[in-house]
């Protein structure tokens, strides 16, 4: 990139310069994401074919297969993308306002553990009052979680990034501390309550399954959706998403129009850290247990990926986080078939990567424009 | 007495490791880039580096010392350093949000690096120790590390990784202190519209600065593997990797961004997080593994905190940390 060089006064040397494009069209802007996207899939194509010989079509047509082929992979593909989708939905406002709240695989933690320490003390309640408990006290916890770093960051301008990165390592500890305290002798926890079902999302219903509409899974999902256009409405629509934008743009203009920066920051990250708790409360009601590595399952991390993506947008977050999901999954069931050609689960992130840094590649075309020198502006 | 020793040996050499990660980190923040790609780094260091060295061992018949330790450290400082690269061409010349891609690269690597061990190193029992080159990097100094009594066992019991650690964490403060470049980087990391006024070219050192970065951290993931952990590979020891090199990126702030402090407070890192292993039975205190290994994140949050605190400008990070630039903004 001959960036710097092109303002400098000898103009002749630079054949590409660089500038800040003032607007796109959506159009252009959704084609060059396409294109990304395109990119992606041709390069892990590649990628894909150099170690295994599978060619680019029956490979996606396996991928295709491998997540839709049979009910169960059905689901953990929707569970875990929406999932994703939650803790990117829940840290939308915080990044939306320039906060970089990159805790959320700790608020999600936090919030189980509180949801399971309840599920595991207060087994005694009936089943509609135990599972709303591990609802508000999960909800509460993550809150808690996101919440104290935002108030030194209010009060003492701490930096956030660190903090909050800090956090996350101190949550799977905690995690790992009751989870071993809770597991014994046992080689793993193993679900919790196994007997009675209490806490779990089905004894809302009274623990039965079968039909299409007692699944766990399809609530796990809906109830997150919900969450999703919530999101997006109040980001959009409300006088708080409308204060959020502003302090995310500049502070001074907020501080000028008469807005609390701190309240605003300090109201948001409760809401995000809230939403990372709902998630999981929501995960350890589904999965009936909890632990440090799959939990949140790194997609704490991979959501800050998909929210700065989808530019915030919850309603985008959907897409995105089912495309992530896909290839994640996809390339894992092809490593189940390919393990001895050496294409083992580890390249899924490889493929996620290639994917992730197409995509953020191509912002930079969206937001500025290279101008290539012509002849007529030699002469 | 005995107990005690062994923890301080575990704990410095440890120390030492996530020092050198830190070492990288710190010439990357300096020039305003931080890389949070820092844990997948260090993994791709290890990776390349042990494939390096197994690879060299397996294929000579009598394989040389030196030539082991110019290959392990140059695969490992090579691979990061390309990893590097990959983290500045988005930060810099495509100016994407350095937490976005630095989260990007540390899960692209710690897949790169599991993959590619895999790939390139074949194994029917799942352990992979490079036997020769853990010798290598393990070796002790001759004669002082055994007429010395106490002092041989705690000063001079390590391999030549934990001296040069040293040397490199001091030149790294001249450098940074004392040399025109050195202080050309700062510039960078502290006001590029000013630094780029003076003439410095900003990209070119913001580049030059994560890349060699990178490739020191790159080179601690080696040293991890090939002296921490007595040459052996397995997968789970990429997970430890990961969580050392988020050690080290907690490290540059408990040193308040300034090298020298690193070669004390990567040693505090080492004995508060294998504590849990001696102190029960050197005090009779007993606690849990889980519970202990917080420690070092509860102190870099204080530290975070009262470095906030104090208005005191050079307890602080480099100003533009995080920060793209781009020189039509206004």
């Amino acid at each position: 990139m001959n960036t710097e060089k092109s303002l400098k006064t000898d103009f002749h040397q630079s054949f590409l310069r660089i500038s800040k494009r003032d607007s796109i069209s959506q159009k252009s802007a959704w084609a060059i994401r396409a294109g990304a996207v395109l990119l992606a899939l041709v390069v892990n194509a590649l990628f894909v074919l150099a170690i295994t010989g599978l060619d680019p079509i029956s490979l996606y047509a396996t991928m295709f297969k491998g997540v839709f082929g049979d009910s169960f992979s059905r689901w953990e593909f929707i569970k875990n993308s929406a999932k994703l989708l939650c803790i990117a939905v829940a840290l939308a406002p915080a990044f939306k306002m320039r906060y970089w709240n990159i805790g959320g695989e700790g608020q999600v933690l936090m919030g189980a553990l509180a949801s399971t320490i309840i599920m595991y003390t207060c087994d005694s309640l009936p089943s509609l009052l135990l599972v709303l408990l591990m609802l508000i006290v999960g909800l509460a916890v993550g809150a808690l979680w996101a919440f104290i770093p935002a108030a030194f960051k209010a009060k003492f301008n701490t930096n956030e990034t660190l903090f909050t990165l800090m956090m996350n390592y101190i949550a799977m500890n905690l995690v790992n501390y009751y989870y071993n305290k809770w597991r014994g002798e046992k080689s793993a926890l193993g679900e919790i309550n196994s007997q009675s079902k209490k806490g779990w999302l089905s004894s809302l219903w009274g623990g039965n399954e079968d039909g299409f509409f007692l699944n766990e899974d399809l609530w796990y999902f809906l109830v997150i959706l919900l969450v999703s256009v919530l999101m997006y409405v109040y980001l959009k629509k409300t006088k708080h998403g409308y204060e959020i934008s502003v302090v995310g743009e500049s502070r001074n203009t907020a501080k000028y129009a008469g807005i609390s920066v701190n309240k605003v920051m300090l109201r948001t990250l409760l809401i995000s850290g809230a939403v990372c708790g709902l998630c999981g409360f929501l995960t350890v009601s589904n999965s009936h247990t909890i632990s440090a590595d799959n939990t949140a399952g790194g997609y704490g991390f991979t959501a800050i990926i998909v929210a700065w993506l989808s530019k915030f947008n919850t309603l985008t977050m959907i897409a995105v986080s089912f495309m992530v999901i896909f290839l994640q999954k996809g390339s894992s069931s092809i490593a189940d078939m390919y393990a001895r050609k050496g294409f083992d689960t580890s390249a899924s992130s490889i493929v996620t990567g290639i994917f992730l840094l197409a995509v953020i590649g191509s912002e930079f075309f969206i937001n500025y424009r290279l101008i290539f020198r012509s002849r007529k502006e030699e002469k | 007495m005995g107990t005690l020793v062994i923890w301080i040996n575990q704990a410095l050499v440890f120390g030492s490791v996530i020092m050198l990660g830190a070492i990288g980190e710190t010439i990357s923040e300096k020039a305003g880039n931080m890389n949070l790609g820092t844990p997948g780094i260090m993994c791709v260091g290890a990776a390349f580096g042990m494939i390096g060295a197994h690879g060299y061992e397996n294929s000579v018949e009598s394989p040389n010392a030196l030539l082991c330790i110019v290959i392990a450290l140059s695969c490992a400082f090579l691979a990061a350093a390309i990893m590097g690269a990959i983290y500045s061409f988005f930060v810099v010349s495509l100016r994407v949000n350095q937490n976005v891609v630095g989260l990007v690269i540390t899960i692209f690597g710690v897949g790169v690096a599991k993959f590619f061990t895999k790939l390139c190193i074949k194994t029917t029992t799942g352990n992979i120790r490079a036997r020769f080159a853990a010798g290598v990097f393990g070796k002790k100094i001759p004669w002082l590390s055994d007429s010395l009594g106490i002092a041989s066992d705690i000063l001079f019991s390590y391999g030549f990784m934990f001296y040069v650690t040293i040397v490199v964490a001091v030149l790294v403060t001249l450098f940074l202190s004392k040399t025109r470049v050195g202080l050309n980087l700062r510039a960078v990391g502290e006001n590029p519209p000013t630094a780029d006024a003076a003439g410095i070219n900003v990209s070119k050192y913001k580049y030059l600065a994560t890349c060699i970065g990178a490739g020191i951290t790159g080179c601690a993931g080696i040293y991890c593997v090939l002296d921490f952990k007595d040459g052996g590979w397995a997968t789970a020891d990429i997970a430890d990797i990961e969580s050392y090199g988020w050690l080290a990126v907690a490290l540059v702030i408990f040193s308040m961004w300034k090298t020298v402090n690193l070669i004390w407070g990567s040693y505090l890192f080492g004995f508060f997080y294998w504590a849990y292993q001696y102190l029960p039975s050197m005090i009779g205190i007993s606690i849990s593994t889980d519970l202990a290994q917080t420690l070092p994140y509860i102190i870099t949050i204080i530290v975070l905190i009262v470095i906030s605190l104090s208005k005191r400008k050079e307890n602080q990070g480099p100003a533009s940390l995080g920060l793209t630039y781009f020189r039509e903004d206004r």
